[in-house]
């Protein structure tokens, strides 16, 4: 047995006197490929971003190559052949492919200290036939897509001798076709023998890639083997500490035909070909499925009034609305919840409170003066926080950028919630967050449903929606082509919906 | 359809040119004349070498307000050595000197020390007004004439502030274009924590826009100098302005990361210079030049707006 790659030898690490790692050990041998796995606020990003240098722990070492190793910055990292595939990608979007694969070290004309073009796009052409990115690399990274994306962050971990690659969350945001090339760019790379850690909550993915396992609880490795010896059902309850019988809470199975609360009516966005026509009612959970660029999101935003439509009409509770603003909207209970939490959802450098009563403002300033009662405000926050099931531990007035992403949607939610919204738009309401905090989502929907508003959710998962949904509507290309009641959820049909594909019957 | 009124946005500011010119041309036909065209350039010599450096410091989302008052030290400064009878190059070596300094204490305030540039230069600015009019005792000082001659001299037929000028913009834009450390300051205007996390001293790339823009700051002053043969106690005032409206008008973001010199910033510069020299030319009240420059800016800006808002895709 030859010495493994990386040793993680009792890490710890606290902030302010909380231990947020407390001793974890493991290895990664030479070439291999180990899966992460943990509920977010686990550990995970703790401990990889001492692995990249960005931290530095309270107690315990690293081993790399044999060597110790204990980076002080992400230069060092990257030196030693560590590369990280960030969930939110590192690149600069006004710069082009080829600078930023070498943005740190761009090849030189010998002596003179400008860089020389021609070998910077002849090895960069190189590396993104080693990805299989048909691209130009002069094009400019604003261009292109997610999935385009992460493959020029695979060329930059190539372009220097990397022994290691980090993935973490590498699918949220990739369609399934994106998923498969990745997964077989991944295999491609480890016939190499490069060794990788992948982070991830979808565990299926981590099972068909993975030849070992870590899971992480509250900073201790709970469970640490050969992929072999877990099941699913084993790998959560190791995660949640608590076996966890139910992905989903129960849904109602008939629900009795109800009024309609929001009608759309062939409503078409500008330069798009198709129409939307649809209608959720009173109590309703209907799901939005399709594949990334069916333009789900973007139906999203414009029925919020985020972007302009083209023509069609919007009706709530069977009155239309002529002027669609986000503001409008509010006033009249419809809540957005976007799918970029940390950009659109949240102020991050908000506290809790402040971004729980952001929508609501206006209910507790009902004085002459428009005076904010602080009062009232602190009961709607407690109330929210407890309905919410957020984290005890955290206090009102701390920033929402320290939280963990569960943590922060719930604040979200809990946000739209105070709203009493009669109609409520998700988009990817999971995304990022681990299960245990997934399931108070959808409780909180499932809840928010029986008393009497609609909720529209858009997801990837389409596990989630047939999970959740008592219906579930299907896009390609900017229109509905299926639409599914709760009894003829069907996998293979919707993704056949999705591709455009025909289904055999 | 839209991919053309995208291009056309895309060249406002040049299509700004044209029509000044042509508008300017065809009322007075002293306009067009060379001996005009390379007198609007040497005009715009000290405003643009200014705007050279801003246009560093607003690719890192930063700003410098403190520029026209290290004109005003580095000026005095140069011109009392000069009155007590020191050479010319020891004059020159001074502002420099003065630049640098001023810059070296913008750059360690904000790159190491964090604290907001608008603040940092704010304060600079102050400072440094205060102790130009201590240094010259608030009077018009007159320099010798080897100042004026500096400015009016002529290398190659070229005046050589026009030189100063076409040097400072080839090799900013050789710097930002082909150098790391130029990318890299697109980058750090992009995102600096990104950018910190990609490897890149951020520290080291902030406090070097800094002292390029300081250094422009005094080459600016020299080349006014040169051109007023006095310093006076408005000497450099709101240079800082008319320097971030000549990088603005040439297409550079104030929100960082976006940005040219060549042809950004020396379009931009001599575009406004172009205004002025026109309105002298026309004979226009002279009243109106602040406000018909300032809606010619106005304008170049709203079309650059109105471009961002077309090429932002959405936010899928």
């Amino acid at each position: 047995m030859s010495t493994p790659l990386l040793e993680f030898d009792a890490v710890e690490k606290s902030f302010f006197g909380v231990k947020v790692l407390k001793g974890v050990s493991f290895n990664i041998p030479e070439g291999g490929m180990v899966g992460l796995v943990g509920e977010n606020g686990a550990g995970k990003s703790t401990l990889m971003n001492i692995l990249g240098g960005n931290l530095q722990p309270s107690a315990g070492s690293l081993r790399f190559g044999g060597e110790s190793y204990a980076p002080q910055n992400s230069g060092d990292a990257a030196r030693q052949g560590i590369a990280f595939i960030h969930q939110e990608l590192n690149l600069f979007p006004n710069l082009s492919i080829a600078e930023n694969i070498f943005l740190t070290c761009f090849p030189r004309m010998g002596a003179i200290p400008l860089i020389d073009r021609t070998e910077v796009s002849r090895r960069a052409a190189k590396l993104l036939r080693d990805v299989g990115l048909g691209l130009s690399p002069e094009r400019l990274v604003e261009t292109l897509s997610t999935g385009q994306r992460q493959l020029v962050e695979i060329a930059k971990a190539l372009s220097i001798e990397t022994r290691l690659i980090i993935f973490d969350e590498p699918t949220t945001s990739l369609s399934e076709r994106e998923t498969l090339q990745l997964f077989a760019l991944i295999a491609r790379l480890r016939s190499r023998g490069l060794a990788m850690i992948y982070i991830s909550h979808t565990l299926a993915d981590v099972f068909r890639l993975c030849d070992d396992l870590v899971a992480l609880r509250d900073g201790e490795v709970v469970g640490c083997g050969p992929a072999k010896s877990f099941t699913s059902a084993s790998l959560v309850a190791l995660m949640v500490g608590r076996t966890m019988t139910q992905l989903f809470p129960d849904r109602r199975s008939s629900t009795p035909p109800r009024e309609a609360v929001f009608e759309v009516h062939k409503v078409r966005r500008i330069d798009v070909p198709n129409y939307v026509s649809f209608c959720l009612h009173q109590g309703e959970v209907l799901g939005l499925s399709g594949l990334m660029g069916a333009g789900r999101s973007e139906l999203a935003r414009v029925l919020f009034g985020l972007d302009p439509r083209e023509s069609g009409t919007i009706l709530l509770d069977g009155e239309v609305i002529d002027s669609l603003s986000p503001r409008d909207l509010i006033g009249r209970g419809v809540a957005f919840l976007t799918e970029n939490r940390r950009s659109e959802g949240l102020c991050l450098d908000a506290s809790i409170a402040e971004n729980l009563t952001l929508a609501t403002l206006a209910e507790h300033a009902q004085n002459p003066l428009r005076w904010l009662s602080a009062k009232s405000l602190q009961t709607a926050v407690s109330n929210i926080r407890q309905a919410v099931g957020l984290d005890s531990k955290t206090g009102d007035g701390q920033c929402v950028r320290s939280l963990s992403g569960g943590n922060q949607q719930k604040i979200v939610l809990g946000k739209w919630l105070l709203l009493k919204p009669r109609v409520l738009i998700l988009d990817e309401p999971t995304r990022g967050i681990d299960v245990g905090a997934k399931y108070e989502i959808y409780r909180l929907i499932q809840e928010l449903a029986d008393s009497g508003a609609g909720v529209l959710v858009i997801s990837s998962e389409m596990e989630e929606l047939m999970g959740i949904c008592d219906r579930i509507l299907v896009m390609r290309s900017a229109a509905i082509v299926d639409e599914l009641g709760r009894a003829e959820f069907d996998r293979e049909r919707i993704l056949h919906g999705a591709f455009g594909t025909e289904i055999a019957r | 359809m839209k991919r053309l009124y995208q291009r056309l946005l895309e060249f406002a500011p040049l299509f700004m040119f044209m029509v000044v010119l042509a508008f300017f041309g065809a009322q007075s036909s002293r306009f067009l004349e060379p001996r005009n065209l390379v007198n609007i350039l040497v005009q715009a010599s000290s405003t643009g070498i200014v705007a050279v450096g801003m246009t560093f410091v607003l690719l890192t989302a930063g700003v410098d307000l403190s520029v026209g008052a290290i004109m005003f030290v580095a000026a005095a400064v140069a011109g009392k050595m000069a009155l007590a009878g020191l050479s010319l190059p020891f004059s020159l070596l001074a502002m420099l000197v003065v630049g640098w300094l001023v810059s070296a204490f913008n750059a360690l305030f904000i790159a190491r020390l964090r604290v907001p540039a608008f603040i940092v230069t704010l304060a600079t600015l102050f400072i440094g007004r205060g102790l130009g009019l201590w240094i010259t005792e608030t009077r018009a000082m007159n320099l010798p004439d080897s100042f004026l001659q500096f400015g009016s001299a002529r290398f190659l037929s070229v005046p050589v502030p026009a030189w100063l000028f076409g040097m400072a913009v080839v090799l900013a834009h050789l710097v930002l274009t082909h150098t790391s450390f130029g990318r890299q300051i697109f980058a750090v205007g992009h995102d600096a924590e990104m950018a910190r996390k990609a490897g890149i001293r951020t520290e080291m790339v902030m406090a070097k826009v800094y002292l390029i823009s300081g250094t422009c700051a005094a080459v600016a002053a020299l080349v006014t100098l040169g051109q007023l043969g006095a310093v006076s106690p408005k000497f450099g005032e709101q240079k800082e302005f008319a320097a971030i409206a000549a990088a603005v008008l040439g297409g550079t973001s104030l929100f960082g990361g976006r940005g040219n010199v060549l042809p950004g910033t020396l379009l931009g510069a001599v575009l406004i210079q172009t205004i002025e020299n026109g309105l002298v030319m026309t004979n226009a009240n002279p009243y109106l030049y602040p406000m018909i420059t300032s809606v010619v800016i106005f304008v170049a800006v709203f079309f650059e707006s109105l471009r961002n808002r077309v090429s932002r895709p959405f936010s899928a």
